[in-house]
């Protein structure tokens, strides 16, 4: 019988079905002397599954061997326990479990540690009483019990925070371990327990992560284990590798990551491919703290492109992917389509297209937009990955195309490239595209080929008709096809009718649906012309409201939105249902780090897949309606819009050049030349690394949060420098607006240019540098609120370009400011006069004017509040951050949003507040809060669509910073 | 965690599979198919790690693989393990290997199935390794062995008497029988004819 299980195994291995055997090894297992049970054991741990029933028949077995006294039959029914045990059963063995840990053997105190952490995955909740035990069998006597404990807690501190307690116990432990405390059985290759110390390695730095306080604690071990580790074997490679993340993981330590940065160059520079995997991948995640390690490694990272390794070209992509920025996007991009040509593994593909596909337009829209690039490079990822890729990138790139960004003439400029490069594309040999790529080619051709006007739209008609006829098109695409023909018809009635015609006898219903319409449509000429009607849908359903009030008068319940209902399911349990965080714009990685985050603007462009001929016309006035919007969100979080193409105002447009060729030519000429390496490569790297080296604030600027930023923190030492005199103040002046050629600085350096004038006309006196430095402060307060202002009215409205003026009046005319105002800002309007000093030596205020557009504090009572509440549509649900450092945190945090934006707080009743502030225009914009747990839970209305987005995210913003 | 281990050689033969987490029968088959497809194409002077694909539980995953002579042996493990600490292991578990079967060879997995499952148990449990150090594997392994066959000495020594027994009378009954029924029937044909 025994020899038979074993066969059995055999032939299951190879494939075929042994079924049969199941119960004998069950049998087996029940019956049998040792040697039986222990096969049968092991048969079933292969046979079967946790879900199979047969196991019900086992339960009993395993039960009485784990009683049993035979150390053999224990250690054989833990381990098929930890391999397959019925969930539901886990109660009946937990007991027996537990009196393991405290068996006199250690194997069998280690078995049943891992067998209850095997309880734990399956079911969490039925361990729970256990965690004292496990930190019992942590400080077991014997290390092979404590090792196995570390798995849990590997686990467990995935959650970090009530385990902080514990990091003292573990780098004893491994201060311990690599001190050679263990015997000498432990040991591998000489290494002490190497296993042990890259677990503890990890627990340190899932505990250290974001904790100053804890990675203290670690630092020392950590720098001991990195010089401990200095053997040539594998095992000592392993583990200074996991002390290099645990480095840069925990809170930085300038010498720590010295020592880990070297280390890095040494896996790098390894001949051994397998720890020059491991340097690249370690690179990978360095970069995103420290840019220019890469720098360091550029001709590594160049050869391993080219490597023959497959593995190896992956990571380095990977690696490049990471510091993509404005200057070397085209380069990686580039080097990644090449890579995708020659792949042909579908999982690298998804995952790689998925990628640039993601990448592509948010870069090519925060950094140099490129047209042609875009489109081209879209183009390439549509047809190599083809129908490979996820929906939704399709689905972007159309609503990026839909959407636009601020200026018109650029996006039609966009369109029109799509369309033309699509046209040329149509015109080759259409039948090997994939799918996706003709749907997302019909529908850029019915919605903007009419911006053509060098192309006949009949033969527009004729390229997508013979798209249609061709046999290798799904009948999704055609759909597509169809709607595209629907729309670009007006005026080709004969083609159109024809077409109809033929189509009409088609056996997809769908098809011939969209015929029939299409053919009405058609011949029926001013059906079509009222599309232009369908713009104006009422968003607020007033049309309802009588009907709605006639059933409020019935007795039905009033409409709550459905937040608020869920709210109100939920609200005992206080989770956070709320669908997406907001991404706060923090540093260098939250690039990659995003990319997932949905955007809150609805997919307009999902809604197209749509299969009637209505549908996609409806959605295709909605983009209409969309256009006049600004896109704030992208996948990235929050988009500055581009200042550059903000209508300047008294500074020469050709401050505002994208930072692109000049940082190039910087970057290239200071390299190191080594003069073995041979030119191609050199002008890879170039290419590749160009902005990573001028330092880290020039990489900053890859991200789309940087330049608000950057606005901040530059001008202080500028300011502060420059009470002291006036020359020295505009060299300075001078020299920092040329050092920058952002576009950012462009908003600084006119900035520059007014303030200065205006305070030193108001004080001729040389002030203390007390005062001096006050000044500065203040100037910086105040340039905080200018940043945010351009914030809100650069991302968000409509033709808006801040242009706030300050200025400073001694106390004395304070009654009336305005009069000292340059004659073309009197009539501006202003906000009220703050003073800004009690110093009685000197005494500054200042008022701000608006010249386009800004936020002010809306002052109304509650009971208009109310009202207007109702009256508004547009709304938006988040909860933020609460301020909890002082006594009553709801007050705290309004007034810190007051005070950082401007707001009018209406009324605070309980937990609950209301704020309201508007438009310098009039478009108000109501905000309720509700403190909700920790959280602030933040409903905003107004009528502006794109209003309540737009202060979350400063409200947001407001509360990070404080 | 180790998600399962595969032994084949390098026709594809697979000569044991163990997996931490359960697939269907097809799935698992498919696996060591793709695996093998993946793993073979390698030079041997290239690394020793692949990323997992679609194989087990996606892009987490990584194949970590050392070839000796036949075989190879994949360990698919979860982004929670160490690459270069999971290289060694392989290298811990052959050269246990080697120890309990002396100059393991390709033979000794097929034929002994459930040993080198055995010592695989002692290593690695439920997809954490439980163990790394080669003697104590040794001592555990042997010892189990060591006490399976002095139990297996006691409760077989009855079975093994009756057995004996029986085959030393065996030969002599159906022996007596046959020839009995032949030399009679023999004879007796002719005569009814």
């Amino acid at each position: 019988m025994r020899e038979i299980m074993v066969r059995a195994m055999y032939c299951e291995m190879l494939g075929y079905d042994a079924s049969f055997t199941y119960i004998h090894a069950i049998k087996l297992a029940q019956q049998g002397g040792l040697l039986e049970k222990r096969v049968g054991y092991l048969a079933v741990s292969l046979f079967l599954n946790e879900g199979h029933e047969l196991l019900l028949l086992l339960v009993n077995t395993v039960l009485k061997d784990l009683q049993s006294t035979n150390l053999i039959e224990a250690c054989m029914a833990l381990t098929v326990v930890a391999q397959v045990f019925p969930k539901d059963m886990i109660p009946a063995v937990l007991p027996l479990v537990e009196d393991k840990l405290s068996h006199p053997k250690e194997i069998i105190r280690r078995k049943a540690v891992l067998a209850l952490y095997k309880f734990y995955l399956i079911a969490p909740n039925q361990v729970q009483h256990i965690h004292a035990k496990f930190r019992k069998a942590l400080c077991d006597k014997d290390p092979g019990v404590m090792t196995s404990s570390l798995h849990i807690y590997l686990q467990l501190i995935r959650s970090p925070d009530s385990y902080k307690d514990m990091t003292g116990s573990f780098v004893t432990i491994l201060k311990q371990v690599v001190g050679g405390k263990l015997p000498l059985d432990f040991n591998y290759h000489s290494v002490p327990a190497p296993w042990l110390q890259i677990q503890l390695l990890r627990i340190l730095s899932l505990l250290g992560k974001e904790d100053q306080s804890t990675s203290e604690l670690m630092y020392e071990v950590l720098d001991e284990s990195l010089r401990r580790a200095e053997m040539n074997h594998n095992i000592t490679y392993a583990i200074l590798y996991e002390c290099v993340k645990a480095v840069y993981t925990i809170h930085p330590k300038a010498e720590l990551l010295e020592k880990a940065a070297r280390c890095i160059g040494n896996f790098v520079l390894s001949p051994k491919i397998n720890l020059k995997y491991l340097g690249l991948k370690a690179l990978t995640y360095v970069v995103q703290h420290d840019a220019k390690l890469a720098l360091q490694h550029q001709m590594t990272i160049i050869e391993c492109l080219d490597h023959s390794d497959f593995t190896i070209k992956r990571e380095t992509l990977e690696l490049l992917f990471r510091i993509t920025n404005a200057q070397n996007v085209t380069v990686i991009v580039e080097k990644m389509l090449d890579f995708l040509r020659i792949c042909n593994d579908e999982h690298t593909i998804i995952h790689l297209v998925g990628k640039v596909a993601d990448y592509v337009p948010i870069k090519t829209l925060t950094f140099a937009p490129d047209n042609s690039w875009f489109i081209q490079t879209m183009n390439d990822v549509f047809s190599i990955g083809g129908d490979l890729l996820q929906q939704d990138v399709p689905n972007n790139f159309l609503r990026l195309l839909a959407e636009g960004s601020e200026s018109k003439e650029e996006d039609d400029q966009l369109r029109l490239y799509a369309v033309d490069s699509y046209l040329t594309v149509l015109k080759g040999h259409t039948s090997h595209l994939p799918q996706c790529f003709l749907q997302v080619m019909s529908w850029v051709l019915g919605e903007y080929a009419h911006l053509q006007e060098s192309v006949d739209q009949r033969e527009v008609i004729r390229l997508l008709t013979q798209l249609l006829d061709q046999r290798s098109v799904s009948s999704e695409t055609r759909v597509w096809i169809l709607s595209a023909l629907t729309k670009i018809s007006e005026g080709q009635t004969d083609l159109i009718l024809d077409l109809a015609e033929s189509l009409s006898s088609s056996q997809d219903t769908v098809l011939r649906q969209q015929a029939q319409e299409l053919r009405h449509l058609s011949q029926d000429s001013h059906k079509t012309s009222s599309k232009p009607l369908c713009k104006n849908v009422d968003s607020s359903l007033s049309f309802l409201d009588g009907f709605v009030s006639e059933a409020l008068a019935a007795g039905a319940a009033p409409y709550k939105p459905p937040h608020q209902r869920q709210e109100e399911l939920c609200e005992d349990r206080a989770l956070n249902l709320e669908p997406y965080g907001f991404s706060l714009p923090v540093s260098l990685s939250s690039c990659s780090i995003t990319d997932r985050q949905s955007p809150t603007l609805l997919s307009v462009s999902s809604g197209l897949s749509g299969n009637s001929t209505e549908l996609s016309q409806k959605a295709g006035s909605s983009t209409l309606i969309l256009e006049g919007v600004k896109r704030v969100w992208g996948k990235d979080g929050y988009l500055p819009q581009k200042e550059a193409t903000a209508p300047p105002v008294d500074e020469p447009s050709a401050a505002v050049q994208p930072p692109s060729q000049q940082e190039a030519a910087e970057r290239i000429e200071p390299r190191p030349d080594p003069s073995t390496q041979n030119q191609d490569k050199q002008q890879l790297a170039s290419s590749l690394f160009v902005g990573l080296g001028v330092g880290s604030s020039m990489s900053l600027l890859g991200k789309s949060e940087a330049p608000p930023l950057r606005f901040r923190k530059k001008p202080r030492p500028h300011e502060s420098s420059s009470s002291s005199s006036g020359t020295s103040e505009r060299s300075s002046d001078s020299s920092s607006r040329s050092s920058r050629n952002t576009t950012d600085s462009f908003l600084y350096s006119s900035l520059l240019e007014e303030e200065p004038a205006a305070s030193i006309s108001a004080f001729d006196h040389t002030p203390k540098s007390t005062t001096a430095n006050g000044l500065a402060q203040n100037k910086d307060t105040k340039e905080d609120r200018r940043a945010n202002t351009s914030q809100i009215l650069g991302g968000d409205m409509v033709i808006v370009r801040p242009s706030t003026i300050q200025d400073k009046h001694p106390p004395s005319v304070s009654s009336d400011l305005t009069a000292l105002l340059p004659a073309d800002l009197k009539d501006l309007p202003h906000s009220d006069v703050i003073s800004l000093t009690s110093d009685p030596s000197l005494s500054l205020s200042s008022c701000r004017l608006f010249r386009d557009e800004a936020l002010l504090p809306l002052v109304v009572t509650t009971e208009e509040y109310g009202k207007l509440w109702l009256s508004l549509s547009h709304d938006v649900k988040q909860n933020l951050k609460l301020l909890t450092d002082a006594g009553d945190p709801l007050r705290t945090t309004l007034n810190a949003l007051k005070d950082a934006l401007q707001l009018h707080v209406v009324d605070i009743i309980g937990s609950e507040g209301i704020v309201a502030c508007r438009l310098l225009s009039g478009a108000p914009c109501l905000l309720h809060c509700r403190v909700n747990g920790t959280a602030l839970a933040m409903w905003l209305r107004s009528p502006h669509p794109a209003l309540p987005d737009c202060i979350l995210y400063h409200c947001q913003r407001a509360l990070a910073h404080h | 965690m180790i998600k399962a281990i595969l032994i084949f050689n390098n026709h594809g033969k697979p000569r044991l599979s163990k997996f931490y987490e359960h697939y269907t029968e097809d799935t698992e088959q498919q696996i060591i198919r793709e695996t093998f497809h993946l793993v073979s194409k390698r030079d041997e002077n290239i690394c020793n790690f692949l990323e997992g694909g679609l194989l087990i539980g996606g892009s987490d995953n990584k194949l970590i693989y050392r070839h000796y002579a036949t075989l190879y042996f994949v360990f698919c493990v979860d982004s929670s393990e160490s690459e270069l600490g999971i290289l060694d292991l392989i290298q811990v578990f052959v050269e246990t290997l080697d120890k309990c079967f002396e100059n393991v060879c390709e033979l000794d997995l097929i034929f002994h199935v459930d040993k080198v499952h055995n010592i695989l148990a002692e290593m690695v449990m439920g997809g954490m390794v439980l163990e790394t150090n080669m003697s104590e594997i040794i001592t555990q392994v042997e010892a189990q062995g060591k006490m399976e066959k002095s139990e297996a000495g006691i409760a077989g020594a009855p079975a093994r008497a009756v057995s004996a027994v029986k085959n030393m009378n065996l030969p002599e009954m159906p022996k007596n029988i046959n020839i009995g029924d032949i030399s009679i029937k023999v004879p007796n044909l002719p005569s009814f004819k």
